[in-house]
């Protein structure tokens, strides 16, 4: 007869074991902050490269979207893992896990940031222009402060992703949420109760940060 | 202060501005008509540099701006312009629409922008309107707004790209009078419009363009009186009722 997946002693043998859990935890919130401000500076930076005036600029922009968004994160960051070493470089797992999941989401926060941009009438950066601001004044102080309101709502989804995807940890080794709930219930089988509650644990990460992109499009909608 | 000499632009295969040369003096009020697709907003643009000919020069206030390296953002301090569809910034209020570009480009005191705002504010009628939204306020009222973000750059030459067409006919009359006002005060001005009764008013001169070329230039009676081109009879007689 199977066991019942969720028996009593499962559940206590979790709670016993929390700091295993906790430990996890933490890993994934600094990953996910690390991962969050690699992939918010790339985005911001390839998401004005794939509207600048220069052609050359513009390519190198669809080079970094084109192949960070068409490839699965999994192999980005074993590859990463399995590679760099060979190059030399010795990065502790920690570090290719931000740079793995920051260059790949800086990939979609480019999109948002350039579409965002795009959205905003030609009129206005011909205004900014002929007032003899340059490029970059233009878009501080003309198409950023008002492309931030179709932005923000788009880069919170893309934070959502974000946590979620830190899991990849698990697959080298990360020590993050993931990678312990596995080690954790591969040494004594009780799937049920780890899941369940790690499952619980990236909701509660992810609730707050969705009902925090509602609010921005509720305030993105009202001014205009 | 403003001279083109053998310019033409291209938009891929059209041939939009041909061998287009033209001088604006001083203190002059020039008018270009014509009918859409002629080429004037490209010309006016090309002022400003907001359009590069793909050939031929043009000279402002002395300063080549198609030159390689030529200083284009202090030329376009010194030119101002207006557009069909306002360009206000939406983020900002009306005065800050006035006293963003004089504060960051040319390090004008946040007082002093705002005092002179609210000037020219008042000379468009809008000085109440200084801490609303540019959302909030009609067409008409927009396009003033624009008029006098223009004038606290202190410009020496003002171009309008069609600014009334984008307008309800009931607020034409309200830009046109401030647009009158400031013709009288001695600023040199360029405008694309349609409006004869503006150019009647306050225009110098009046240039008729068609398919990309001046075909007809002359004061404004001569343009209501007695055009001479054939394009140029056709078009006044769709336009003056």
């Amino acid at each position: 007869m199977a066991t019942n997946p969720f028996a009593e002693y499962k559940w206590l043998a979790l709670l016993k074991d929390w700091r295993v859990f906790a430990e996890g935890l933490s890993v994934t919130l600094e990953v996910a902050i690390v991962a969050l401000l690699i992939s918010l500076a790339l985005g911001i930076l390839f998401g004005i490269a794939g509207v600048f005036p220069n052609k050359n600029v513009r390519k190198l922009n669809r080079i970094y979207v084109e192949f960070f968004q068409n490839t699965p994160l999994v192999i980005q960051v074993i590859f990463l893992y399995h590679a760099l070493p060979h190059l030399k470089i010795m990065l502790p797992v920690f570090l290719i896990g931000c740079l793995g999941i920051g260059l790949y989401t800086g990939a979609y926060m480019s999109e948002a940031v350039r579409s965002g941009i795009l959205a905003i009438p030609r009129g206005q950066s011909e205004a900014g222009l002929s007032q003899g601001f340059t490029y970059f004044q233009t878009m501080r102080y003309i198409i950023l402060p008002q492309a931030k309101r179709i932005i923000l709502p788009n880069i919170a989804n893309q934070s959502v992703s974000l946590i979620k995807n830190t899991s990849v940890l698990a697959m080298i080794a990360g020590g993050d949420l993931m990678y312990r709930a596995d080690s954790w219930s591969g040494m004594n089988m009780y799937y049920g109760p780890t899941y369940l509650v790690t499952g619980l644990l990236y909701w509660l990460m992810c609730f707050p940060l969705t009902k925090y992109i509602k609010h921005l499009e509720k305030t993105a909608g009202v001014k205009s | 202060m403003i001279q083109l000499a053998g310019v033409n632009k291209y938009f891929g295969q059209n041939h939009v501005l041909k061998d287009i040369s033209l001088k604006v003096e001083s203190g002059e009020k020039v008018v270009v008509i014509g009918p859409s697709g002629s080429g004037k907003s490209t010309m006016i643009r090309c002022m400003n540099h907001l359009e590069e000919p793909d050939s031929g020069t043009v000279t402002v206030d002395g300063i080549e701006i198609t030159a390689p390296g030529a200083p284009i953002r202090a030329v376009r301090q010194k030119v101002a312009m207006v557009f069909q569809q306002f360009n206000l910034y939406p983020h900002k209020t009306v005065l800050e629409n006035l006293t963003i570009a004089p504060i960051i480009v040319q390090g004008i005191k946040k007082e002093e922008a705002e005092r002179t705002g609210l000037e020219f504010l008042e000379r468009v009628g809008l000085k109440e309107k200084a801490t609303a939204y540019p959302a909030q306020l009609s067409g008409g009222q927009q396009q003033r707004v624009a008029i006098a973000r223009s004038l606290n750059m202190h410009p020496q030459i003002m171009l309008f790209d069609e600014p009334t067409s984008a307008l309800d006919p009931e607020m034409i009359n309200e830009v046109l009078d401030v647009m009158v006002d400031l013709a009288n005060s001695g600023i040199t001005m360029v405008v694309v419009t349609h409006e004869m009764g503006f150019a009647r008013k306050v225009a110098d001169r009046v240039i008729f363009m068609a398919d990309g070329e001046i075909l007809e230039t002359g004061t404004p009676e001569h343009f209501f009186l007695n055009p001479q081109n054939e394009r140029t009879q056709q078009f006044l007689s769709k336009i003056i009722r």
